[in-house]
């Protein structure tokens, strides 16, 4: 398969909308790209740093998306193509830095810097559905934001551009309908721009005279809003006289097509959709909106442009014009666009009757679904280390009896607290705030709490967003335990590597950073155990816990099942079943309390059955099982 | 059925891990080189551990169509799990859809901890075909079992898919994408697996 490097201009090929992003990236000859992980955002720096290498570019996963945009600002202050990605919620992370430098702009050089911020409208992967859109503003910081993959590609190549000409960070907004979309994309050239990288020590760039820089940045915004009126990605398709105008952004244009055509509405109603939404092109839109009495705003997720339409048609004096959106509950205020809401809008406004799926078809499909569907709750793999981990901590918890309470972090533990989990994380949050909450509770001895204090994170989110967190908790005598669990992946996202792996984003091996001797340098008293030893575990939880003072540690480290697979391609042990010893589901520890997927209760022997495609071999199991039920035996190899 | 919409729907889905997402690239890429316009859209992330997970695709002769599938429009489900076929007739069949279903179960985690029950799977299969307009039943868990890699079940389905002429997708072509795509030491395996499909499909 050839890499998005490798592709030909003028060639079409199917590619995911990240992919699409990086190549856009490509074109417009990026020289650095950073990121930390993060669903929908990841494959962007994945396939960058796949081509590092025959085109001579930097890539990283940086520790967070902070230190990401620092250091994608720093080579744009070098005078260097920059890339810095990340989700919305990462938007959060590296906020503070960005509305600063969007005060300095990037200096005087040619360096040219975008900042690709995917949004997860629907939250699939997220625990907020939060609209960055507001944050490009927010941060005085222009945006960008396509509606094909086709239009990604091209619109980063156009920030590029932008960010080189007026010398400002650019913030291209993708969402989850548009990054992790596929579609057939036309290539266009790739740009390499040999260049050195040099930085000018004369003069002091800083934010810290603000208000003269304040001034500033609102002339330059004046500045991209004519640009952004006169901006090919900014669109109108439909007849010249209408009577709705649909004004859209992002997955809102395709969606509208779709429900046009669906209700044969494509000689009433009209398409404007905006590539540019920051500064917002008032003139483009408010043109259009003199040729309509009605319009219906679709966008995800918040009502950002349809409020800048009710701005813009109160200055103008226009209010008799109707909006229908969010504001009007047209279209609900949170979740995606998908044609179905546009379709059942469209109907209401028009006063429509769309078919669906026929009545007797939806009853018969209601029917059988009442009857015969249940739900596919989110669980860890088989041989995942998180199970064993927590069902350690179960134990160790319960032995304690004082009642412990758990803060909990962002990973695939995370799968703790959904309801195939074992809930056992009691307060979760955001990435690395399991131990600032933790360090807060361990305060708390004074106002009567006499609970112990337990904080989990991943190896990843240690390095992310803990280590903070962790000085300030032995800075300031908190009462607490912090367990991580170290997998040697950022294995939500899809294992990228992390400063724990010891390689980077380019597969070159560097230095590995020693959680163990980091912990233990802050002052933290540190234990090491394998999850997979469940009674050492057990043993190491209970004795942490009763020491009852300082910050401890506990590393329960044990490589991801799906990384170690990936390298070693082989089972530990082959698991049986001895079924007169089981007891089955009169027991049912292994398959009902431990829920590894690959047992279950055989309904007609009523014993424990293995699945043996399922199975990765790990084994714990056998400790697992009271009656001593569940044999291992080592593999061959 | 025969390819005959503009644009023809897809919904191909799975649970986590099955290979469905790998399933509907290698249609989107054969397509995109016939000259088709393909959109795909996916979930993933959260959803891989084990939950259920679908791919939502157009193919259209003229233009991009947007990556979700409008409820009940779908014109062909490709699935490797029978509980998650039924999950996906609930939001897009319609009575003129074509079902094409492993039929080899997986549990949810739900059912191991007692909150949920399976259905019967005769009843499942039975409201599967009165909810489609044809149903193809195979286990292409158990072919590929027969083949020593349960791994290869979404081959086997791709098989049928191409014998099936609801997408203009000749075995051959899927035989020249596997080749393209694979790593050299998977290929013969999947070559077998997608022949294994095909005649599968191709009995009388």
């Amino acid at each position: 398969m050839p890499t998005i490097d490798e592709y030909k201009p003028g060639a079409s090929h199917f590619l995911m909308g990240n992919e699409a992003i990086s190549r856009g990236a490509l074109e417009a000859g990026v020289h650095f790209a950073s990121a930390y992980p993060g669903t929908p955002s990841s494959e962007i720096i994945q396939r960058l740093s796949g081509a590092a290498k025959s085109l001579n570019l930097y890539a990283e996963w940086s520790t967070n998306e902070k230190v990401a945009a620092e250091g994608a600002a720093a080579a744009a202050f070098a005078g260097l193509r920059s890339l810095v990605a990340m989700k919305n919620a990462g938007l959060s992370v590296a906020l503070d830095y960005l509305t600063h430098l969007a005060y300095t702009g990037l200096g005087d050089g040619e360096g040219a810097m975008v900042t690709a911020v995917c949004d997860d409208p629907d939250a699939h992967s997220s625990g907020d559905e939060t609209d960055s859109r507001w944050l490009a503003k927010f941060a005085c910081t222009p945006l960008v934001e396509p509606t094909t993959v086709q239009e990604a590609k091209d619109l980063v190549k156009w920030a590029f551009a932008l960010s080189e000409e007026f010398k400002c960070n650019v913030m291209f907004r993708g969402y989850t309908r548009l990054c992790h979309a596929s579609s057939t994309v036309e290539m266009g050239t790739l740009e390499r721009i040999e260049k050195k990288a040099v930085s000018d020590n004369k003069c002091s760039v800083t934010p810290y005279l603000a208000k003269p820089n304040h001034a500033a940045v609102l002339e330059k915004l004046e500045q991209i809003r004519e640009r952004f009126e006169a901006s090919p990605f900014n669109v109108y398709q439909g007849p010249e006289e209408l009577e709705l105008l649909i004004l859209c952004g992002g997955s809102g244009w395709l969606c509208a097509m779709e429900a046009l055509e669906a209700l044969d509405l494509t000689q009433k109603v009209g398409i404007l959709r905006l590539g540019t939404l920051w500064p917002f092109p008032n003139r483009v839109v408010r043109e259009r909106m003199e040729t309509v009495k009605q319009v219906l705003v679709l966008e995800e997720v918040d009502p950002f442009i349809e409020m800048h339409l009710k701005e813009l048609l109160a200055d103008a004096h226009m209010e008799e014009k109707v909006v229908h959106g969010k504001g009007s509950k047209h279209i609900p205020a949170y979740g995606e666009i998908a044609p179905d809401r546009v379709i059942q809008a469209l109907s209401g406004i028009f006063g429509l009757d769309y078919p669906g799926k026929g009545k007797d078809y939806q009853k018969a499909v209601s029917d059988a679904s009442d009857e015969l569907l249940v739900s596919r709750g989110l669980t860890w793999c088989a041989g995942c280390p998180h199970r064993a981990s927590f069902w350690a901590l179960g134990r160790a918890v319960k032995a304690d009896g004082r009642n412990a309470y758990v803060t909990g972090d962002i990973g695939c533990y995370t799968l703790d607290v959904f309801p195939e989990g074992k809930g056992q994380m009691n307060l979760l949050h955001a990435m690395g705030s399991g131990c600032g909450l933790a360090a807060g509770f361990g305060q708390l001895g004074k106002f009567g709490y006499d609970q112990p204090v337990i904080a989990i994170c991943g190896d990843s989110t240690f390095f992310h967003g803990t280590i903070p967190a962790l000085v300030n908790a032995v800075y300031n005598r908190s009462n607490m335990i912090q367990i991580i669990l170290d997998n040697s992946a950022t294995a939500m996202t899809g294992f990228q590597a992390h400063p724990g792996t010891g390689f980077n984003a380019m597969g070159d091996p560097t230095t590995k950073v020693d959680v163990e001797a980091l912990c233990r340098s802050i002052g933290c008293e540190v234990t090491v155990s394998d999850p997979f030893d469940i009674k050492g575990t057990v043993k190491a939880m209970r004795d942490l816990l009763h020491r009852d003072e300082g910050v401890r540690v506990l590393i329960l480290r044990r490589a991801c099942e799906i990384v170690r697979m990936k390298t070693e391609k082989n089972k530990l042990f082959n698991i049986a079943i001895l079924e007169d010893k089981c007891k089955g589901e009169e027991c049912g520890v292994c398959s009902s309390a431990f829920r590894c997927p690959a047992l279950y209760q055989d309904s007609e022997t009523g014993k424990t059955r293995l699945k043996e495609e399922m199975c990765s071999g790990c084994g714990v199991c056998t400790d697992i099982c009271p009656f001593q039920a569940i044999t291992r035996e080592e593999t061959a190899s | 059925m025969t390819w005959n919409r503009d644009p023809q729907n897809l919904i191909v889905c799975g649970i986590g891990g099955q290979g469905n997402i790998l399933l509907s690239r290698m249609i989107g890429r054969i397509l995109t080189g016939k000259g088709y316009r393909v959109n795909i859209g996916e979930t993933f992330g959260a959803a891989q551990r084990g939950g259920s997970v679908y791919s939502s695709m157009r193919v259209s002769k003229t233009r991009d169509f947007g990556p979700l599938v409008p409820e009940g429009r779908a014109h062909l489900i490709l699935s490797l799990e029978p509980l998650e076929t039924l999950r996906m007739l609930q939001f897009y069949g319609n009575p003129e859809i074509l079902t094409v279903t492993n039929i080899q179960p997986i549990y949810p985690v739900g059912v191991l901890s007692k909150r949920v029950e399976y259905p019967n799977l005769d009843k499942l299969i039975q409201a599967i075909r009165e909810l489609s307009a044809d149903t193809w039943v195979l286990n292409a868990t158990q072919i590929a079992m027969d083949l020593s890699a349960p791994i290869v079940a979404n081959i086997i389905l791709l098989g049928a898919l191409a014998a099936s002429e609801a997408l203009p997708i000749s075995v051959e072509e899927v035989e020249e994408e596997i080749r393209a795509s694979f790593p050299g030491s998977k290929v013969d395996l999947n070559l077998k697996a997608l022949r294994a499909g095909f005649q599968w499909a191709s009995r009388d």
